[in-house]
């Protein structure tokens, strides 16, 4: 056996833990989880069902954990978990799983199916079969501080060309400031918007907060690949600067996996609690609408409906803020059907979009959305996640759609009410 | 050995060993899977009381949400099986006598005719699953030997029983002796097939539900 490969079954045995054993005795295969894949339901293979694809966890928990596995595996009985078998699983554990979770919802015998999935991509990365744009992902992120590789000079120009459209100071490395913001490489890059209408809100409601310069990007794709090494690295970082601007909140910016990497998986990787409290931006903006410190100027008037995004909403937990705040701005909004906790995934979490190989699959995974999309009739859609609105514009424009996407903090800020305007901020 | 030989046997020594089988062996998997132990989430929890939602999973998982179920002939099928086979142990009358010579209290049981009929569905019911894992793409991928097997061992007791009761293929203490060894069989091989389920459900759907609640999700 090689090296990589005990190195990959010792990761997986790290893994298996009271929960996961559980969940392998009660599977009866009853196959209802495919129900919930997008992957199965666009494809029809049966290959895709989602307990399936956590057969190489499954064999190691079996061979080693279970008593019959274990004399089958003395009597060379046992099928074995080899390279050949891992490569082949490749596929199945990351080109055909965005995390979503929808799997975990419909089981009925209760096994946390996506829950497992995370903890078998561990493996795989030890074992040395992690995608090769993950890896490559996640190495940017740890050399160069995002994926996207932007250096401070780079987000300090956005920052500066943010100032100028609002006329407003954006704030870095403001010690004792209360909020710390992050961001997503693409809301650095292609949403830029973000930043002038994050300063726009904030200072409208008197918001304590700054941007860091040593760390400010939040996306995790070494939660993606399944790297807990990779993840801490890049979670430790916001934590260091979070601490040492002494900030009492951070904000995820609008990217599901920044927030659940942040929010319920960053503790446990960096191995203690924070100093500090982690909000989605989303959640933020509510209070601030709740405590009447943001104000609704006017609505936008088009036919709209709101894309959740599976890691904010069923995976996160902010289920009712998107939808009370697009509710609110959009005059003409329609519920996308299966709303709330039990969304269809656009098709590109998980890592699924930064990996080459699945690129494919991704667009036939998003004939669901697509559906769904026809289905209501709308041509505008919100979203509030930068990797959920990059995947849907790009599988919009493969399918010829006629549909314009949004994000939802950004559609906010074009309809709050801003009482200092950018020349008179001058004077 | 003498049919009524053997009879004595199943009822006795039989079932004895059986049982001890299936206590140590269910509770052998038991330790296996707590020893693995679970490490302390130090994520900040958004309800207190993440507990409450497992405890609220392992009953609201008991009936799925129907629109996002395709199937619903193996979902009747699988709720009809299951309810039936308990009906039949636990409120049958003979069933009954024999837990109250175990337990020492006994119980209301169902009209024969009741039983008898119940009975006829649960293998119905349990037939169209079978059809179900054979002829559905994703049933029979998922499938393996220890499915069928469970399959069998689970059928084999119901069948041999309505035999039993209704005088069918054996002489009635010959298929009594034929549906005894069946349970034991079953009883022998529960902790060490999917049968646990019997047991995890509740445990997964809990660690499901408590995972999930922490987050403020109520799955």
């Amino acid at each position: 056996m090689s090296t990589s490969l005990q190195r990959g079954i010792n990761a997986f045995k790290e893994q298996i833990d009271t929960p996961t054993a559980s969940f392998f005795n009660s599977c009866v295969r009853c196959g209802m989880c495919a129900d919930a894949c997008l992957f199965y339901q666009t494809t029809g293979d049966p290959k895709y069902t989602p307990i399936n694809k956590v057969e190489p966890l499954r064999r190691v928990w079996q061979q080693e954990y279970t008593f019959w596995g274990r004399f089958a595996k003395a009597l060379g009985l046992s099928k074995p978990v080899n390279e050949d078998f891992l490569e082949e699983w490749q596929e199945l554990l990351y080109n055909s799983c965005t995390l979503c979770g929808r799997c975990s919802m419909i089981c009925p015998v209760g096994n946390d199916i996506s829950y497992m999935i995370r903890k078998a991509r561990e493996g795989m990365v030890q074992a040395g079969y992690a995608p090769a744009g993950l890896k490559t992902a996640s190495i940017n992120a740890v050399e160069f501080g995002g994926p996207m590789k932007i250096p401070f000079e780079t987000f300090k120009k956005q920052c500066d060309a943010a100032s100028r459209e609002t006329g407003l100071e954006i704030p870095i490395d403001k010690e004792g400031a209360d909020y710390l913001l992050m961001m997503s490489s693409s809301e650095i890059m292609q949403f830029n918007e973000f930043i002038g209408a994050c300063a726009q809100m904030f200072d409208q409601a008197g918001l304590d907060w700054t941007f860091s310069s040593e760390s400010f990007e939040a996306t995790n794709s070494g939660m993606q690949m399944g790297s807990s090494d990779i993840a801490g690295q890049l979670v430790q970082r916001i934590a260091d600067a979070a601490e040492k601007l002494k900030v009492k909140y951070v904000i995820s910016p609008e990217c599901g996996h920044a927030y659940t990497a942040l929010r319920w998986e960053g503790p446990n990787l960096i191995g203690r609690k924070y100093n500090f409290k982690v909000k989605h931006i989303l959640e933020v903006l509510n209070e601030l609408v709740d405590e009447g410190r943001l104000e609704l100027a006017d609505q936008e008037m088009e036919r709209m409906t709101l894309h959740d995004p599976c890691q904010l909403v069923r995976k996160g937990g902010v289920i009712e803020q998107p939808v009370k705040l697009a509710k609110m701005v959009v005059s003409d909004y329609v519920e996308m059907p299966d709303q709330g906790k039990w969304n269809w995934c656009c098709g590109g979490g998980g890592g699924v979009s930064a990996n080459e190989d699945a690129n494919e699959l991704q667009t036939t995974a998003f004939k669901i959305k697509k559906q769904q999309i026809e289905s209501i009739g709308v041509k505008h859609l919100i979203t509030s996640c930068s990797n959920c609105r990059n995947v849907i514009e790009e599988a919009l424009e493969e399918y010829e759609m006629d549909v314009e996407v949004y994000g939802l903090s950004e559609m906010l800020a074009e309809h709050i009410k801003i009482d200092k305007k950018p020349q008179e901020s001058e004077s | 050995m003498e049919t009524m030989e053997l009879l004595a046997w199943a009822k006795g020594p039989g079932l004895a060993i059986a049982t001890t089988i299936f206590l140590v062996g269910v509770a052998v998997r038991f330790l296996e899977m707590l020893m693995l132990g679970r490490k302390q989430d130090l994520s900040e929890a958004r309800v207190e009381n993440s507990g409450a939602y497992g405890w609220r999973t392992i009953v609201t998982r008991t009936v799925p949400d129907l629109s996002q179920v395709s199937d619903h002939i193996a979902l009747i099928a699988g709720y009809v099986f299951h309810i039936g086979f308990f009906l039949i142990l636990i409120f049958y009358e003979p069933h009954m006598l024999l837990f109250k010579s175990v337990l020492g209290f006994g119980w209301p049981v169902l009209p024969m005719w009741l039983i008898d009929g119940i009975t006829l569905l649960t293998m119905v019911a349990m037939l169209v699953a079978l059809y179900v894992r054979l002829t559905d793409p994703v049933r029979r991928f998922l499938s393996r030997f220890s499915d069928y097997f469970a399959w069998l061992v689970t059928f084999l007791p119901i069948f041999t029983g309505y035999l039993a009761y209704h005088r069918l293929l054996l002489p009635y203490n010959e298929m009594l002796v034929v549906h005894i060894l069946s349970v034991l069989l079953l009883m022998v091989v529960f902790p060490f097939t999917k049968l646990m389920h019997f047991f995890t459900l509740f445990m997964s759907r809990w660690y499901n539900g408590q995972m999930a609640g922490r987050k403020g999700v109520k799955v």
